[in-house]
C-alpha cells in the first residue's frame, strides 16, 4: 500500500515537474534574485539512516540583498526527515570551521506539496556576492526492502527513491549526485544521462541549468544487509538520587525494520553456516554507556538476560547486549537496560547552593539506530522546585508526579519527547531546578521516626497492664 | 543498655507473678529488679528466648535466598507461574474483576474460570502485602513479592512452631521446633524463594490452625474456637490440602471420646470450630457446598453429630439418677443415631447428593488406585509414592528423633501430645503415599523431634547441674532412654557427669550434622528454578541454558496475539504467563478428555494430527528436546505418558503400538508407529543433521544415548518456527488448510499488523 501511493506521488511529481517551473514562479518570486552555480549530493546509503550531504554554492544575481536561502523537500521526504542541518564553512584554508546555521520551517507551501525550509545567513547575501552552504539531512525508513519477504539464506535487497536532480526553489546552474552503496551488488538504478556507477558509487550528472522545482525520480535497488535495527519506543528514566548516584533506566522496544522472513527459520542452518545464513538478521546491539558505569542489568518482563558483556574505559563504557533471539525481519524484542552512574559526574550545583544543573545526554546510546519515539523522564528528587529544560533541540516538554520509596509529596517528572531520533541527535541537555537539601533528611527521618515510634510502643506495652482482670501478686 | 533491656524484658505481662511489682519498678528505679537474683534468670531467659526466635525467623528468611542469589528474582516451575500471573490479574484489575475473570487464553476453546477453580487465598495474600507495601510508599514490583511471598511465610511458621512446641510441651521444645522447621528440608522444597506456589502459606495456616485448634481444647475458650475456625478458612482459601484437617480434627476428636478424654472444653471447641469454619469455607468458590455434599468431608459432619448426642447423653445422665434406665436409653439413642446416620448417608449417596470421593483422594487411601484408573495422576512425579531415601534426605535426623518424640508424648499424654501424635502418624502415611505430601509431615515431624531433643537434653543438662545434689536427687525419672541407663548402671556421680556430656556432646553433633545437610539439600537440590538450567562446562565454568525463556519470550514477541499453541499440559501456564499466548491444555488438569486430545494428536501420524489441531484450532505446536543437550526431562520421556493418557480415552491408540518388546527406544529398532508419530517428527525434525558430540554419528540423541532411527524427517503439514539456541524448545507453524490442493501460503505471510 504505502509503496503504491510512493510510486504514485513519483509519478505525481515527473508530471508535475515540467509545469512546476510557471507555478513556482509565482509563490517563490520573492527569492527570484538567488541562484545555485554549483550543488555536490553525496547520499550515503551504507547503512538504514540515510545521510544526504549537500553543498550549495548560491550566488545572489538579483538587486537586494537576501538574507535566507529556501531548501526544498518533497512530502515523502519530509514525513522521514529526522535532522536537518545547515553549517557554512569559513576559517582559512587549512583550517577549515564551520559556523551551524539557523533552519526553520517556512511556510507556504511550494508546488505539489513541496515543504520548504528556511536558512538564515549569518550576513545577508550583498547582490553579486555567493556564498557556500554545507546541508545536512537525515532520512529514516526511506529504504524499501524488494523483495519484501526473504527466507533465511537470502540476502536483503532495497530500493532507495529520489530525484537525480535537486529539488530546489532556485535555479540550478550545476549539479552532481552521488549515491554510495554498502556493496558492488546494484540490482538496477534509473538511468538519467548522464549515469555512470563505479564501484560503490553511482553518479549521476553533472546536470546543467535544471530550472526550479525539477524533478527526475529514480529509483535504486541494492543490497543492503545492515541491520535495520529500529527501536519503536524507548524510554530513558532518569532518576537523580541526591545521595550520591543517578539511576538510568531504558525501556526498548527493537525491531528489525527489514524484510521479513519468508517461511521456517531453521536453527540448524543458522548455527553450521553463518556466513551464509541470516545475512540480514542482527543478534546483538552495542549500546554506548557514560564511563564509570556501575549496576549495570539488562533484563525484560519475564527476567534476566544472561547475554551480555560490558567493557569499562574511562572515557566510555560499551555494553554489548544480546536480545534472546536473533531478529529477522519482521521481529520485535523488547528488553530493559539499568545502570548507574555517580552523581558528580552529572550535576552542577550553583554557587549559592539554591540551583542545581543536570547535565545528560539526549539520544539513544544504541548504536546505528532509528529511534520513533524517545521518551525521557528525569525524575528529579523529591522537594525539587521550578525545573526548565535547556535543550538543543526542540522537544515536547512536560511535568508529571511519581511516587518512589518512602514518597510523601512525590518527586516531580520532567518528560521530554521526540520523535524520529537518529545518532547525530545525541547531544547534552540540561534540567536546571531548585533544591533544598533539608529534603535530603526527610527520607531518614521518616524512617527514624517509624522506628522510634515502635520501640516506644514496644515500651508503653511491656511497662503498661493492659490487662482488665488484674492477676494476684504471689 | 544491656540492664535496662533486661529490665524491660522482665516486666512483660506474661509473667504474671512480677507483673504487679514491676508496675512500681520501672518508675522507681532500676535496681529492684538487678537485685532479685530470681527475677534477672527469667528476664535474661526472655531475652534469650527472644533473640533466638528472631534469629531462627531470619534464617529460615535468608536460607530461601539462595536461588535468588545464584539466578535472580524469579519465579520458578510451573504452578507458580500460573499463581503469579493470576496475582499479576489481581493487582491490575482489582479483586471483583479477578474474581469474575473468565480466562480464555487458557484450555481454548473451552476456556477456564479463574475465580470459581482456584484457592485465592495466596494471590490475595501477596496482593494484600503489594498494596501495603506501596501504600507505605515502598515502591516494589509484585514480582518481588510474590518471589519472597513463601520464605516470609516460612518465617512466620516458625514462630506458630514455636507457640505450638510450647502449648503441647514447653518453650524448650517450641525453640527446637522452631530451629527444626526454620531449615527442614521437607519444608524449605516448596517454600524457597521464587516458589509462588500454595503450600508456601498453605503449611503456614495449616500449622496455624491446629495450633488454634490445640489451644482451644487446652482452653474451651469460644475466642480460640473462632480463631482457629478462621486460621481454617485461610486454610481452605488457600490450599486443597485443607482437607487434611477437616478429616484429622475429627479423627482426634473421636479418638479422644474414645479414650475418655471427652471434655466440655472439647466439645466447644470442635462445635465452634467445626460450624463456623464449614460456613466461611463455603465463601471459597472453588470450595462451595462440598462441606455438606461431598465424601470427604462427611467424617467431620458426623463427629460433629456425634458429639452433640454424647453431649445430649452426658445431660440426660446427669438428668437420670438409675443408670439401669440410663443404659437403656443409652443403647437406644445410639442405636438410632448410628441408623439416622447411616440412612441419612446411604440416601445422600445414593440420590447423588453427597458426592463420592474424588480420585485423588481414593489415590490417597490406596496408593495403587492411581496407577490403573487415573494416568494423569500417576504421571505426576510428585505424585509418586515416596522412596526411603527421599525420606532420609528430607528429614536426615529427624527420622531417628521422630520415634524418640514419639516416645516421650506417650510417656505425657496430654490432649495437646496425643494431637501431635495423631498429626504425626497420620501425615506420615501420607508421606509415604505420595511425595509432595512430605511438606504436610514436616511441621509434625520437626515438632515431635523437637519434643525429643528438648527432653533429651533439659534431661542431661539437668543431671549436669545436679551434681551439688546428693544421690537420689540426681536421677530423674524422664531422662533419655540412652542416659537413665547409663544412669542406673552407674551409680557413681563422675562417671554419670562424663556420659551426660557425653551424650550431649553426640547430641549437638547430630544436630550440628543437621544444620550442614539441611543447607547442602537446600543449595543444591531446591535452589533451581528449572526455568534457567544450569550445567558445568568443561573448565569448570557455568553455562546457562535459558532456552524457556527464549522460546517463550519469541512467543510474545513474533506471533499473533490470538495465536494458539498446543504443547503437553506441563508447559500451558508458563505459555500462558511468559509467552502469552493461548494454549489449549495446562497444567490445571480438569478437563481429562482434553488432555488427551492433544496427547492423541502427539502420538498420532502427521496427517491425522494435522486435523485435530485443525479441530482445535492450533497455530502453533511447541515440544521440549533435550537430545542436543543432554536435558532428560523432555516430552520424548514423557511421551509414554502421553499415549497413555490419550489412549485411556480414545483407544486407536494403544501403548504397545509404540514399544518394542515392551521396551521404549528411539533409535533404529524402535517401533514404526514412533518413528512416525508426531511427536518424534517435531523434536527430531532436521537432528539427523546435526553433530551434537565429538565422535559419534550425526543425530546422536545425548538425552537418552542413541542414534536416533528416523534421521529423514519431513513435515508435510507444519514448518519450524523457532528453535532455541541449544535446541530445548522447538515451535512449529500450523500450515494453514488446504484450498484447491494447494497451502494457502499468501494467507499465512500476511503483516501481523
Amino acid at each position: 500500500m504505502a509503496m503504491k501511493l510512493k510510486l504514485i506521488n513519483a509519478l505525481f511529481f515527473s508530471l508535475i515537474s515540467s509545469l512546476s517551473f510557471f507555478l513556482g514562479s509565482s509563490s517563490v518570486g520573492i527569492h527570484d534574485g538567488l541562484r545555485i552555480t554549483n550543488a555536490e549530493r553525496r547520499i550515503d546509503l551504507s547503512s538504514h539512516i540515510i545521510k544526504v550531504f549537500l553543498t550549495l554554492k548560491v550566488e545572489n544575481k538579483g538587486v537586494s540583498s537576501m538574507s535566507e536561502v529556501i531548501l526544498g523537500f518533497s512530502p515523502v521526504e519530509i514525513d522521514h526527515l529526522a535532522l536537518l542541518k545547515a553549517a557554512v564553512p569559513g576559517g582559512t584554508k587549512k583550517k577549515i570551521t564551520y559556523t551551524s546555521l539557523d533552519v526553520n520551517p517556512k511556510l507556504p507551501d511550494g508546488p505539489n506539496g513541496t515543504k520548504y525550509f528556511s536558512i538564515t545567513l549569518l550576513n545577508p547575501l550583498k547582490a553579486g556576492e555567493a556564498v557556500t552552504l554545507e546541508v545536512l539531512y537525515i532520512l529514516t525508513e526511506s529504504l524499501e526492502p524488494f523483495p519484501s519477504e526473504i527466507s533465511q539464506s537470502e540476502s536483503q535487497l532495497v530500493y532507495y527513491r529520489d530525484s537525480a536532480v535537486i529539488l530546489s526553489p532556485y535555479h540550478v546552474e550545476q549539479q552532481t549526485t552521488f549515491i554510495r552503496t554498502p556493496s558492488t551488488r546494484v540490482e538496477s538504478y534509473t538511468n538519467v544521462e548522464p549515469t555512470n556507477r563505479a564501484g560503490l558509487e553511482l553518479k549521476y550528472g553533472p546536470y546543467i541549468d535544471q530550472s526550479p522545482h525539477s524533478f527526475s525520480p529514480i529509483i535504486v535497488h541494492f543490497e543492503n544487509n545492515n541491520p535495520f535495527v529500529v527501536v519503536k519506543e524507548l524510554v530513558r528514566e532518569i532518576e537523580i538520587s541526591h545521595w550520591g548516584s543517578i539511576q538510568v533506566k531504558e525501556h526498548y522496544m527493537v525491531a528489525h525494520a527489514g524484510a521479513r522472513l519468508k517461511g521456517a527459520f531453521s536453527r540448524l542452518d543458522y548455527q553450521s553456516r553463518p556466513s551464509a545464513n541470516g545475512v540480514a538478521s542482527f543478534k546483538q546491539l552495542l549500546a554506548r554507556l557514560p564511563p564509570r558505569v556501575s549496576s549495570v542489568y539488562y533484563r525484560d518482563e519475564i527476567g534476566n538476560i544472561s547475554s551480555s558483556h560490558l567493557r569499562l574505559d574511562f572515557k566510555k563504557s560499551e555494553l554489548e547486549i544480546e536480545p534472546r533471539y536473533p531478529l529477522f525481519g519482521g521481529w520485535r524484542s523488547t528488553f530493559i537496560i539499568g545502570y548507574r552512574v555517580p552523581l558528580e559526574d552529572f550535576l552542577y550545583e550553583s554557587t549559592d547552593g539554591s540551583r542545581r544543573y543536570l547535565n545528560f545526554t539526549f539520544g539513544c546510546p544504541m548504536m546505528e539506530t532509528v529511534v520513533n519515539k524517545l521518551t525521557i523522564k528525569v525524575v528529579l528528587p523529591e522537594g525539587s522546585k521550578n525545573p526548565t529544560v535547556v535543550a538543543p533541540l526542540t522537544l515536547e516538554q512536560h511535568l508529571e508526579i511519581k511516587y518512589s520509596y518512602l514518597d510523601v509529596i512525590g518527586r516531580p517528572v520532567v518528560v521530554l519527547t521526540k520523535r524520529n531520533v537518529v545518532p547525530e541527535h545525541i547531544s547534552p541537555f540540561e534540567v536546571v531546578y531548585d533544591f533544598n537539601p533539608a529534603f535530603m533528611l526527610a527520607e531518614p527521618l521518616i524512617l527514624v521516626s517509624v522506628f522510634f515510634v515502635f520501640f516506644l510502643a514496644c515500651i508503653a506495652y511491656l511497662h503498661g497492664d493492659l490487662s482488665i482482670q488484674k492477676y494476684k501478686t504471689s | 543498655m544491656a540492664n535496662k533491656v533486661e529490665a524491660m524484658a522482665g516486666t512483660k505481662p506474661q509473667d504474671p507473678k512480677s507483673s504487679d511489682p514491676s508496675l512500681f519498678d520501672d518508675i522507681s528505679s532500676f535496681n529492684f529488679s538487678l537485685k532479685s537474683l530470681k527475677l534477672k534468670t527469667k528476664q535474661q531467659e526472655f531475652l534469650i528466648r527472644v533473640t533466638i526466635l528472631c534469629l531462627v525467623y531470619v534464617l529460615a528468611f535468608s536460607t530461601r535466598l539462595f536461588s535468588v542469589l545464584r539466578y535472580e528474582s524469579m519465579i520458578h516451575e510451573f504452578d507458580p507461574y500460573f499463581n503469579y500471573r493470576t496475582t499479576l490479574y489481581l493487582t491490575e484489575k482489582g479483586f471483583y474483576e479477578f474474581w469474575n475473570w473468565f480466562d480464555s487464553e487458557s484450555w481454548y476453546p473451552l476456556g477456564r474460570i479463574i475465580g470459581g477453580t482456584l484457592y485465592p487465598g495466596l494471590m490475595v495474600t501477596a496482593a494484600l502485602i503489594y498494596w501495603g507495601l506501596r501504600f507505605l510508599r515502598f515502591a516494589v514490583h509484585i514480582r518481588e513479592v510474590c518471589v519472597l511471598t513463601a520464605p516470609f511465610f516460612a518465617s512466620n511458621t516458625t514462630i506458630v512452631a514455636y507457640f505450638f512446641g510450647k502449648e503441647v510441651w514447653d518453650t524448650g521444645a517450641g525453640l527446637v521446633a522452631a530451629a527444626f522447621i526454620a531449615i527442614c528440608p521437607g519444608y524449605i522444597s516448596r517454600s524457597v524463594a521464587g516458589s509462588y506456589d500454595n503450600e508456601g502459606v498453605a503449611i503456614f495456616a495449616l500449622l496455624f490452625t491446629f495450633y488454634l485448634f490445640v489451644k482451644a481444647v487446652n482452653t474451651g475458650s469460644l475466642s480460640w474456637a473462632l480463631a482457629s475456625a478462621f486460621g481454617y478458612f485461610y486454610m481452605v482459601s488457600a490450599w486443597g490440602g485443607y482437607v487434611f484437617i477437616i478429616n484429622l480434627i475429627p479423627l482426634y476428636v473421636l479418638v479422644l471420646l474414645v479414650t475418655g478424654r471427652y471434655s466440655m472444653r472439647l466439645y466447644i471447641a470442635y462445635s465452634c470450630m467445626y460450624v463456623v469454619g464449614m460456613l466461611l469455607a463455603m465463601q471459597i468458590r472453588f470450595v462451595g457446598f462440598q462441606h455438606v455434599q461431598s465424601g470427604e468431608h462427611m467424617a467431620a459432619m458426623g463427629v460433629f453429630f456425634l458429639l452433640q448426642v454424647f453431649y445430649f447423653l452426658n445431660w440426660v445422665k446427669h438428668l437420670l439418677s438409675g443408670t439401669k434406665l440410663f443404659e437403656t436409653f443409652l443403647r437406644i439413642t445410639v442405636t438410632s443415631a448410628i441408623s439416622v446416620g447411616i440412612l441419612a448417608l446411604g440416601v445422600g449417596s445414593a440420590s447423588g447428593y453427597i458426592s463420592p470421593w474424588t480420585g485423588r483422594f481414593y489415590s490417597l487411601l490406596d496408593p495403587t488406585y492411581a496407577k490403573d484408573h487415573i494416568p494423569i495422576i500417576a504421571s505426576v512425579s510428585e505424585h509418586q509414592p515416596t522412596a526411603w531415601s527421599s525420606f532420609m534426605f528430607d528429614f536426615h535426623i529427624l527420622l531417628f528423633l521422630f520415634p524418640a518424640g514419639l516416645y516421650f508424648c506417650f510417656k505425657r499424654l496430654s490432649d495437646g501430645t496425643i494431637f501431635i501424635v495423631m498429626y504425626g502418624l497420620t501425615s506420615m502415611y501420607f508421606a509415604g503415599v505420595m511425595v509432595r505430601l512430605i511438606l504436610v509431615a514436616t511441621p509434625a515431624v520437626c515438632l515431635i523431634s523437637a519434643i525429643a531433643v528438648s527432653a533429651t537434653i533439659k534431661n542431661l543438662t539437668s543431671l549436669l547441674r545436679s551434681k551439688s545434689k546428693v544421690h537420689s536427687g540426681s536421677v530423674k525419672g524422664s531422662t533419655s532412654g540412652k542416659a537413665s541407663s547409663k544412669a542406673s548402671v552407674d551409680q557413681t556421680l563422675p562417671f554419670q557427669r562424663n556420659a551426660a556430656i557425653a551424650l550431649l556432646l553426640g547430641a549437638f553433633y547430630l544436630l550440628s550434622r543437621y544444620v550442614i545437610h539441611c543447607t547442602w539439600v537446600t543449595s543444591e537440590a531446591y535452589s533451581s528454578p528449572s526455568i534457567v538450567l544450569a550445567a558445568r562446562g568443561a573448565h569448570g565454568n557455568r553455562i546457562i541454558f535459558d532456552d524457556y525463556r527464549e522460546a517463550y519470550y519469541w512467543l510474545r514477541q513474533n506471533t499473533p496475539p490470538d495465536a494458539k499453541v498446543m504443547s503437553w499440559w506441563d508447559y500451558g501456564y508458563q505459555i500462558t504467563a511468559m509467552g502469552n499466548r493461548t494454549v489449549i491444555v495446562d497444567n490445571n488438569t480438569w478437563n481429562n478428555t482434553h488432555i488427551a486430545t492433544v496427547g492423541r494428536a502427539m502420538s498420532s501420524y502427521e496427517d491425522e494430527a494435522y486435523e485435530i489441531m485443525q479441530s482445535l484450532d492450533v497455530d502453533y505446536v511447541l515440544v521440549v528436546f533435550g537430545g542436543v543437550t543432554g536435558y532428560s526431562s523432555d516430552d520424548i520421556n514423557k511421551f509414554l505418558w502421553m499415549v497413555r493418557i490419550g489412549g485411556g480415552v480414545f483407544p486407536i491408540i494403544k501403548e504397545p503400538d509404540y514399544l518394542v518388546n515392551g521396551e521404549y527406544r528411539v533409535d533404529k529398532g524402535a517401533a514404526p508407529k514412533m518413528l512416525n508419530c508426531l511427536m518424534y517428527k517435531l523434536c527430531y525434525y532436521r537432528f539427523g543433521e546435526l553433530r551434537t558430540e565429538y565422535g559419534k554419528p550425526p543425530g546422536y540423541d545425548r538425552a537418552r544415548g542413541v542414534e536416533i532411527g528416523n534421521k529423514d524427517v519431513k513435515l508435510e503439514y507444519l514448518e519450524e518456527a523457532f528453535t532455541t539456541s541449544n535446541w530445548i524448545v522447538r515451535i512449529y507453524k500450523v500450515k494453514p488448510p488446504i484450498i484447491g490442493g494447494e497451502f494457502s501460503n499468501s494467507l499465512s505471510f500476511l503483516p501481523l499488523d
